[in-house]
């Protein structure tokens, strides 16, 4: 057990907690009402909005699964740099847009969106649950996360011994997004990130002036690692992997429940397009922070018998508690493994509300009960946020991956199949609810296809064209399917059926 | 906040920087090597990296120009 470590993470643990529950009080609104409890009187102004959106993107995903990928796979890993980078000219562009239309109309969610704009229930509904379904395996990563950094500190028994600080971590969070609802993620986001830059700043500074400088870091790593293997043959190899992988995972990113969440509480569009430009800060911490997978392997912590335990309960996933706990002091390792935490349970937060969000609007009073009212929309959306957490544990339970990773991609190709409903919607009004609905069926039930080829266990498959392979993110390959069905299903069905309904935006 | 009664047209031909990362990023074979180095980075982690604060800069000049 590493008591000084413990003893500053239980510390911080503690101080993030009580600013959670006091959260509730900060601009004080009535949180009885859903767009009060769920999107923080969308009140947040450039400043809150930059920490939430920052908190939902750079999450355990960042911190733990990104550099554990480059410490095992190599430069591939990298992939999720251009991924941030093409995320924010879609945010840009894209995102003000859908504010501006939610903000008139008052929605919640991308359902309330796709329900005003084609009046289709069940693709609202299909919309809502594909929200709820991926975000279940990103909220598992996040979990992943948590559990290698308390493992970390020495707390790893076997059975429910060794799961309960994860089990009291959860309980803590599901407590105070009850009760404060989206203005908690919101506060801890703040301390979070300064601890993450903290931590960022030290490694980035301490380890390459203990190795002598980034160069003897990448001399380190077998050349083979630092570059993809070049295409050979007829197949466009690692090539279109890493491209698809960047283009699709950003595709995805602001179709989950949580980034629009953050997008929607935001004060004007605005506030949206300077994140758009402040944003990327964030993404060369994360180019940072994959490096500490090099670092790691410089440093040599993989046949270090001190760490040998912890690589073999966690495989790669240890690698990045493993570098702190090699190059920190014990209570420096506190605070590192605590900005991971707090870096978890902040997305699972708002990860947890959006969902809840969700089963309230969509599910609870489109389907169940429309006369509800807003206060017993809001009671249903707190009880549904507690669910969703369960849903994550599930997936932890009965989809072991090599990479933790793979529980973002995984997430990523289930969304992404809803961009046709909201995000072609904005532009055109020659679609039609029913064949964006289809089109969703074949894109969900051929990406999961694609995806069981491999038991789940990778997103990527090989498409073959004229004897040329193209390996891809799964996401992209079922997208085209998805948007093909829409688009040829909506001219067909466009003489029998009344165009959506048409809605100023 | 106020929504701008004409919000489309005005100068928006300027996003069209925004193809660039597109470009730059999707062409990965354009950058998968080790040399040139900087500061002791291969090429394909210097290069991305400094994407990122082009694309930044980018997003920074269009939100200038538009408002």
């Amino acid at each position: 057990m590493n008591w000084p470590a413990l003893t500053v993470f239980v510390v911080l643990f503690i101080f993030v907690t009580v600013l959670g529950f006091w959260a509730a009080r900060w601009r004080a609104g009535d949180l009885t009402q859903l767009h009060e409890w769920g999107l923080g009187g969308r009140r947040f102004g450039t400043f809150v909005t930059w920490f939430l959106l920052g908190g939902d993107l750079y999450t355990a995903y960042t911190f733990i699964a990104v550099p554990a990928l480059v410490y095992g796979a190599g430069a591939l890993g990298f992939f999720a740099v251009p991924y941030t980078i093409l995320i924010y000219p879609l945010l840009y562009m894209i995102f003000p847009r859908l504010w501006t239309l939610a903000h008139k109309h008052g929605y919640v969610t991308s359902s309330d969106v796709v329900l005003g704009r084609y009046g289709n229930k069940w693709l609202a509904l299909a919309v809502g649950v594909t929200g709820i379904v991926a975000t279940m395996p990103y909220i598992a990563l996040q979990l992943v996360g948590m559990q290698v950094v308390i493992g970390a500190m020495g707390i790893a028994g076997d059975g429910l011994i060794g799961d309960l600080p994860l089990i009291i971590a959860f309980v803590i969070l599901a407590a105070f997004t009850y009760t404060s609802g989206l203005r908690a993620p919101a506060m801890i986001a703040v301390v979070k990130d300064m601890l993450i830059y903290l931590v960022v700043i030290a490694v980035t500074v301490f380890v390459p002036l203990k190795l002598g400088g980034f160069g003897p870091i990448f001399s380190a790593v077998p050349a083979a690692k630092l570059t993809l293997a070049a295409p050979v043959g007829d197949s466009y190899g690692l090539y279109s992997t890493y491209a698809t992988l960047a283009l699709g995972s950003a595709l995805a990113l602001f179709l989950y429940p949580h980034s629009l969440t953050a997008i929607l509480s935001s004060s004007s569009p605005g506030a949206i397009r300077r994140n758009a430009a402040l944003l990327p800060a964030y993404s060369m911490v994360l180019g940072l922070l994959a490096l500490l997978g090099f670092m790691a392997v410089a440093l040599h912590v993989g046949t270090d018998p001190a760490f040998a335990d912890g690589f073999k309960r966690y495989g790669n996933n240890f690698a990045v508690p493993a570098l702190i706990l090699a190059v920190f002091p014990a209570w420096f390792a506190g605070v590192a493994f605590a900005a991971i935490a707090i870096g978890a349970l902040v997305p699972s937060a708002i990860m947890s509300i959006a969902c809840a969000n969700i089963v309230s609007r969509t599910i609870y009073r489109g389907f169940l009960a429309p006369q509800a009212t807003s206060a017993q929309e809001s009671a249903v959306a707190k009880i549904a946020s507690l669910v969703v957490k369960l849903g994550a544990l599930v997936f932890i339970i009965f989809v072991p991956v090599p990479y933790a990773l793979q529980f973002q991609l995984l997430g990523g190709l289930w969304m992404i199949q809803v961009l046709p409903s909201v995000i072609m919607g904005l532009y055109f009004r020659m679609l039609n609810g029913w064949a964006l609905l289809a089109g969703w069926a074949v894109g969900t039930c051929l990406g999961t296809w694609m995806a069981s080829t491999t038991s789940f266990k990778a997103a990527v498959f090989t498409l073959s064209f004229m004897g040329i392979s193209f390996p891809g993110y799964i996401a992209l390959w079922a997208l085209a399917a998805n948007i093909v069905v829409s688009v040829v299903l909506s001219l067909v069905l466009k003489p029998f059926v009344a165009a959506a309904p048409v809605l100023a935006d | 906040m106020a929504i701008q009664p004409h919000p489309e047209p005005r100068r928006h031909w300027l996003r069209i920087l925004f193809v660039l990362p597109f470009i730059a990023m999707l062409w990965v074979s354009s950058y998968n090597r080790l040399t040139p180095e900087l500061f002791g980075f291969p090429f394909f982690y210097w290069y991305q990296l400094l994407w990122v604060v082009i694309s930044a800069a980018l997003a920074g000049i269009v939100y200038k120009v538009e408002n």
